[in-house]
């Protein structure tokens, strides 16, 4: 359970983080909290030559509100996200969904962006990020590009990130006013992977939901504003319309029936926390 | 940018327990094994070696973290503390007081680890309810006590260090 052996870069700025990648290419692995890549290095399942340590970019530590959308940066923590005082009010969403992200102990380290980049199908942020409708920078030694979340996530932990760019920041929009906002997800033990993890906005004219956990990456719908047995229906047609899967964990109709109650309980909780 | 080679050893420096030390780590040496073997700090107990059982808790720059998911260059001139650093006279400290009257351990293996967290949780909050010390103690496993005691025990130290604040005052 040792890591094999690889050179260690640390990057202090981003251009410097970018040209190593650019040179290295696919031998590098960017290392940010390293809450899951360094599972992977000491399980031997990863063997990067070059690791690029992008924990201490100045600059991108930082979360910066702009009125619209709030952007966290490629070095900001989990726990420095969970800490930013205005959060409540400005992203009652990932407030919710923030303390559910494994412990303490891993969200001190464990940054905002390499969780996105990461893009584990049951990860909250990525689920978060999908719902909300926000967006992913990407930097290369060519430039910047910016992706919205569905064309940043591809699929089961893949991405169009390609292997000389760095996911630099996220962007999620802030709350919207009127707006209610729920997350919900059930796991084996807190702290957990979510076997199927639901978020979802209520507005007066309509309902937006995510689901995560259920297949290969978060699905979002958009509904008309839905209560009683047509909520229900809505559920279940979303419930059959995933391309659920059975794993270890749990049975592909096991995660459909969590949709249905999950799905319930987040949209009901999203419109009782309208404002 | 600073560049560390894959096969050769590169001299660490950091504050450990409030005291200067320093030792030799190739790149991929975890530090973990870099206070356990390098510094003699063998506090910090090495579990699952990823992430999930929180024996090897220590704080770094204050905040709690898992020093297996942190290579040894990486706390280069930063703050370490280990348990060693709860009883540096030999004299046990509040927290540890209350482990041992609430019988909070058993077999001892997990608890450097929970004591570290407590000990970097307790610090920001002087008055934690159950359900906030039972979800941070969700980062930690152990299999020989169970949880009632540490919790209580946790309860109890907040208590105390409230109480303290409170003499002072007089």
């Amino acid at each position: 359970m040792k890591p094999a052996p690889f050179d260690y870069l640390r990057a202090d700025d981003e251009e410097e983080a970018v040209a190593a990648l650019a040179e290295a290419g696919d031998d590098a692995r960017l290392l940010a909290g390293g809450q899951t890549l360094m599972p992977m290095l000491n399980m031997r399942l990863v063997e990067p030559a070059v690791l690029i340590d992008i924990s201490r970019l100045p600059g991108r530590a930082g979360i910066e509100d702009d009125g619209t959308l709030i952007e966290v940066g490629a070095a900001a923590t989990q726990a420095s996200l969970e800490a930013w005082p205005p959060l409540s009010a400005r992203a009652p969403l990932l407030a919710r969904a923030l303390p559910l992200i494994g412990h303490v102990q891993t969200r001190s380290r464990g940054t905002v962006c390499g969780s996105i980049a990461f893009a584990d199908p049951s990860a909250e942020l990525s689920l978060c990020l999908a719902t909300l409708g926000g967006e992913v920078v990407l930097r290369s030694r060519a430039g910047t590009r910016t992706l919205p979340a569905a064309a940043f996530q591809t699929g089961m932990l893949s991405t169009a990130c390609r292997a000389d760019e760095m996911v630099a920041a996220v962007r999620f929009p802030a709350a919207e006013p009127g707006a209610g906002y729920a997350f919900t997800e059930f796991a084996r033990r807190h702290g957990d992977f979510a076997i199927v993890a639901v978020a979802a906005i209520a507005q007066e004219n309509g309902i937006r939901i995510g689901v995560g956990g259920a297949c290969e990456r978060p699905v979002v719908q958009d509904w008309p504003p839905l209560a009683g047995s047509a909520l229900d229906d809505a559920l279940d047609a979303l419930a059959w319309s995933l391309d659920a899967a059975d794993d270890h964990h749990a049975s592909a109709r096991y995660r459909r029936e969590l949709v249905r109650g999950l799905g319930k309980r987040a949209v009901q909780a999203a419109q009782e926390t309208r404002p | 940018m600073k560049r560390l080679g894959a096969g050769s050893r590169h001299r660490i420096g950091l504050t450990l327990n409030g005291r200067e030390a320093g030792g030799w780590a190739e790149p991929r040496m975890l530090l973990s094994d870099f206070l356990r073997h390098a510094l003699g700090a063998t506090g910090t107990h090495v579990g699952c070696e990823h992430g999930v059982c929180g024996a090897c808790t220590v704080r770094l720059d204050g905040a709690p973290v898992r020093a297996c998911l942190t290579l040894a260059v990486q706390a280069d001139g930063r703050r370490v503390d280990t348990v060693e650093g709860l009883a540096p006279e030999g004299e046990l400290n509040d927290l540890q007081k209350a482990f041992r009257r609430h019988h909070a351990l058993q077999c001892g293996f997990c608890t450097p680890g929970i004591l570290m967290s407590l000990d970097a949780w307790l610090d920001g909050r002087p008055a934690p309810d159950e359900g906030e010390i039972r979800e941070l103690l969700s980062g930690h496993l152990c299999r020989c006590t169970g949880y009632g005691g540490i919790v209580a025990a946790a309860l109890e130290a907040a208590r105390a260090a409230r109480a303290g604040d409170v003499g002072e005052d007089d």
